[in-house]
């Protein structure tokens, strides 16, 4: 007998979880707001982790995967389009699922401790559960238009989020740049969205792929304009080149909704939608080589910018953006699995990396700025051994989470032949800037002397260091099922839905080869970090002297936004204002407005002459109204309606 | 003695009618004085009652001599009217010049 | 002889009317009008109306045209001055009078049909005249006493005086 699943449920709570707090929060009390917020995760949590029970063995009576809810009711019907409010269960989703819900939760229960004190406290946890509810809604949906409904939704909780202090001009600023941003890669998400439908007149990723499947001679052409619009709307979300200026500026928000939506999740929407239109990219391969070459790069130009920022929090998003390159290139070189495994480890890690930037930012009261603190292992033990494991899972050494799937990216990017030789050598390269810059991170935060002398230092309270403790356990342990031949159990689990992973030529222990070289690149990282910053902290200003103009090019983040602004912005804005602003708005609208007027006025101004008051003038009119009646109906008694206007235009005439 | 049986013809009679409605118009148009103007007015209804009277007499209709006397009897109804509003407005005003009775800004 | 008599009556008509026109004084401009309607009866009389003809003279020049002369000597009008007569008036009034009187005579001088009036065709009696006003138009003879006497209560109304030691002696004898 099968249980129904209830899947509707998964985005439903979290949505009245919104409803409720963004209505009734500001009225209720404080520990009603929390249970609602709260609730809404932990009820689509339950959801979700009573559909996975058959992952570890409680299966009996769940359907079967690919399990599909669809409502009754079309959303459109309209000719031959047809398109429906499905929610569709697959392994990918699910896997996705458990991340954004477990993560999420556990970042909900954080934020009860770190936003205690702030006075927007209802409006946080409603924009939260608004942000679950999008989330949810694209991962579950079973047809592109529901997961495009999600992908903008999550932009725009993004931007309430990133904004959240909005009375502060940056993140004000840095909420809008999100969202326009992402708008940009919206609108190539929708020409793919457009293209798929003229051409294959469905969206339902069902229909697509059993249409795909049924056509293997299908291949280019279309296939690969469609892929390369869809991956700009990817670009967009996921924060890659070109469109990945918004994340820095993103960490404006509170640090909890840095680490759930620009670390585990919504970042990651845009690696989600390739693995779940694999089907598309598979018959792509332009499309896949420049989907891993702007992976690939975009990991070594963000590894870079890492490495010379001071706040802590930026190091991170630079890091968050470098990790989902990696992820593109798994994706890019066909390893759909991987990218998804990379993702879920990621997710663990960064996510905890995040929450114990918060929870010292908390103890140093607001301090972001690395070079301010130091010394704070003694004095933050919880906090600094859980960021310890994610800093180490992150560097990839093993048996921590990070090694695996960063291993099983690199290993699948070095098998497909010259190109992949040299995505290989890119990732070993931004591997070892990224342990670098972590460990870098590390010493700088946790060990020395403590820099500033006006903080005290306390430890987070409970709420706050129980998410941190369990996602560092998820960080030792997430990697281990992914461990063996393609990705081991993990693999084997999601490719039913990814699509099986690419061949290998048997080599004889290439994997073993390539992971000790993964693992000799993390530990030179670490020497190198340990050299400059714990050993003798005075080398990096030597070095910065050095090369200064270098120096500054980077820690400048290359004048990216400074391009940017110059050749989009400031055209943009001048066009708007000259063109659009006095041509159109004041010349055109105002001008016809204008126009009405004067006629307006003008012919009232004729007609007031009339009444003048003078009585003789009434008379005179009177008497020629009389005159004109009387020719009238002269001339009509002559012969006709016609006639008689032609009989007075031929007098008038002569 | 043809006398009695020499007949005017009346279009003679409703060419006179034209002409003093004609004038009466005139004097509506161009005099200035209140009580002048209602003359005129007075001299238009008359104009108009001789060609009523004509055509009462080419139709050997009677009642177009009735009609002539409903209109004397709303004449005099209308001037004994119309001259109590010019005495009103002469208190008023203090002028019988019909350019200066207008309150109407311009 | 017929004919002279229209000729000089109509001569006196005319001339009457213009001389309204003319005169600047309205005392001179209403005896003028007294004039235009003597002549008037007398030329209803020709047209065969003698109930008309007397009428004309008793109510018309003898009651309405003394009331015009009563006013006028009563508001002391003067002469008339010479102004700014207004442009519009000559402009579109004159050329519409002139549009007026071509079509009317027009008109009548293209009509066929029309006969002549002659004093031996006889004249409308009294007697008829009576049979058709208390016969047939009754009501509107009883209307039209009714709308004389709304008329007499608004030239009293309107031309009473406010506030004169007339009406305060009507209230304090009340």
């Amino acid at each position: 007998m099968n249980t129904p699943l209830h899947l509707w449920l998964i985005p439903l709570l979290p949505l009245a979880g919104f409803a409720l707090n963004s209505i009734l929060g500001r009225g209720l009390p404080r520990w009603l707001v929390t249970t609602i917020g709260l609730l809404a995760p932990l009820g689509a949590l339950i959801v979700v982790l009573n559909a996975a029970r058959g992952l570890i063995g409680y299966g009996a009576g769940l359907p079967a995967l690919p399990y599909v809810e669809t409502c009754p009711n079309p959303w459109i019907a309209l000719g031959s389009l047809r398109i429906d409010f499905t929610l569709a269960l697959d392994q990918l989703t699910l896997v996705m699922l458990l991340v954004v819900t477990g993560v999420g939760f556990l970042i909900h229960v954080y934020s009860v401790g770190y936003m205690k004190d702030d006075p927007g406290y209802a409006r946080y946890f409603s924009y939260l559960n608004l942000f679950l509810f999008f989330m949810t809604t694209l991962v579950l949906a079973g047809n592109l238009l529901l997961m495009f409904v999600g992908w903008e939704g999550v932009g725009l909780a993004s931007y309430l989020l990133i904004g959240f202090w909005f009375t502060k001009k940056s993140a004000a600023d840095a909420g809008k740049k999100a969202f326009i941003v992402n708008r940009i890669g919206d609108f190539g998400f929708l020409i793919g969205i457009f293209l798929l439908l003229s051409n294959f007149g469905t969206l339902s990723f069902a229909n697509l792929s059993a249409l795909v499947a049924a056509n293997p001679a299908w291949t280019g052409g279309v296939f690969t304009i469609i892929c390369l619009c869809l991956f700009i709307g990817a670009t967009g979300k996921s924060a890659q080149l070109p469109l990945y200026i918004w994340l820095p500026d993103a960490m404006e928000g509170p640090t909890p909704v840095s680490a759930l939506i620009h670390a585990a999740t919504m970042v990651t929407a845009g690696v989600y939608m390739i693995a779940r239109t694999h089907f598309l990219f598979d018959r792509a391969p332009i499309a896949l080589l420049i989907v891993a070459i702007v992976g690939a790069a975009t990991a070594l130009f963000a590894a870079t910018m890492g490495l010379l920022q001071n706040d802590i929090k930026r190091v991170l998003a630079y890091s968050t953006i470098s990790q989902l390159g990696y992820m593109f290139l798994a994706c890019g070189v066909a390893a759909y699995s991987a990218a998804i495994f990379h993702l879920m480890t990621h997710a663990f890690f960064k996510a905890l990396l995040f929450l114990a930037a918060g929870s010292v930012i908390h103890a140093m009261g607001g301090e972001q700025d690395m070079r301010k603190m130091g010394g704070l292992r003694k004095k933050l033990p919880v906090t600094f051994w859980t960021m310890t494991i994610a800093v180490f899972a992150i560097a990839g050494f093993p048996p921590f989470a990070g090694f695996f799937s960063k291993d099983a990216i690199l290993y699948y990017a070095f098998q497909q032949g010259m190109n992949g030789k040299i995505l290989y050598g890119v990732g070993l390269l931004t591997a070892l800037l990224t342990s670098f810059y972590m460990f870098r991170l590390w010493y700088m935060t946790f060990f020395g002397e403590t820099r500033s002398h006006d903080a005290h230092p306390h430890e987070s309270p409970w709420s706050m260091l129980g998410p941190l403790s369990i996602l560092a356990v998820l960080s030792i342990c997430g990697g281990w099922i992914g461990y063996g031949e393609g990705l081991g159990r993990f693999g084997e689990y999601l490719a039913p839905a990814t699509g099986k992973l690419p061949e290998i030529a048997a080599t004889p222990h290439l994997e073993l080869i390539l992971s000790i070289v993964a693992v000799l690149i993390a530990l030179e990282g670490l020497l190198i970090a340990d050299k400059y910053y714990r050993r003798k902290p005075e080398r990096p200003a030597k070095v910065a002297a050095a090369m200064p103009g270098v120096y500054s090019l980077v820690s400048n983040k290359y004048y990216v936004d400074e391009l940017y602004g110059a050749v989009l912005v400031k055209p943009l804005l001048f066009l708007s204002r000259y063109l659009l602003g006095w041509v159109v708005d004041l010349g055109i609208a105002g001008g016809v407005a204008w126009l009405l007027a004067g006629l307006a006025n003008f012919g009232g101004a004729i007609l007031q002459r009339w009444q003048s008051g003078n009585i003789r003038s009434y008379a005179a009119w009177l008497a020629a109204g009389a005159a004109v009646v009387l020719l009238f109906a002269m001339t009509i008694s002559a012969g006709g309606w016609a006639q008689s206007l032609q009989i007075i235009l031929k007098a008038m005439g002569r | 003695m043809d006398l009695l049986n020499q007949s005017v013809p009346l279009s003679w009679f409703l060419l006179l009618s034209a002409a003093l409605f004609a004038l009466g118009i005139v004097g509506f148009l161009l005099k200035r004085n209140i009580i002048t103007v209602f003359l005129s007015i007075e001299l238009m209804l008359n104009a108009v009652n001789l060609s009523f009277v004509t055509f009462a007499h080419q139709w050997h209709a009677v009642k177009g001599q009735i009609f002539v006397f409903f209109v004397m009897m709303v004449a005099a109804a209308e001037a004994a009217v119309g001259l109590a509003i010019i005495i009103a407005i002469f208190r008023a005003r203090g002028t019988l010049a019909i350019d200066r009775i207008d309150l109407m800004k311009r | 002889m017929h004919v002279i008599l229209f000729a000089v009556f109509a001569v006196f008509c005319l001339a009457g009317a213009i001389n309204l026109l003319v005169q600047t004084h309205p005392i001179n401009s209403a005896l003028s009008l007294i004039v235009v309607m003597t002549s008037l009866a007398v030329l209803y009389l020709l047209l065969g109306a003698e109930f008309l003809a007397a009428a004309q003279v008793i109510v018309y020049s003898g009651a309405v045209m003394v009331l015009f002369t009563f006013v006028i000597m009563l508001l002391n009008a003067g002469r008339e001055e010479r102004t700014l007569g207004s442009r519009v008036a000559r402009v579109i009034g004159l050329p519409a009078v002139v549009a007026i009187l071509a079509v009317v005579a027009t008109v009548i001088l293209h009509t066929q049909g029309l006969g002549g009036a002659a004093m031996s065709q006889g004249f409308t009696t009294t007697e008829e005249l009576s049979t058709v006003l208390f016969h047939e138009l009754l009501l509107p003879f009883e209307v039209t006493s009714v709308l004389i006497l709304i008329a007499i209560l608004g030239a009293v109304a309107l031309a009473r005086v406010e506030g004169s030691s007339a009406d305060d002696a009507e209230r304090t004898g009340q």
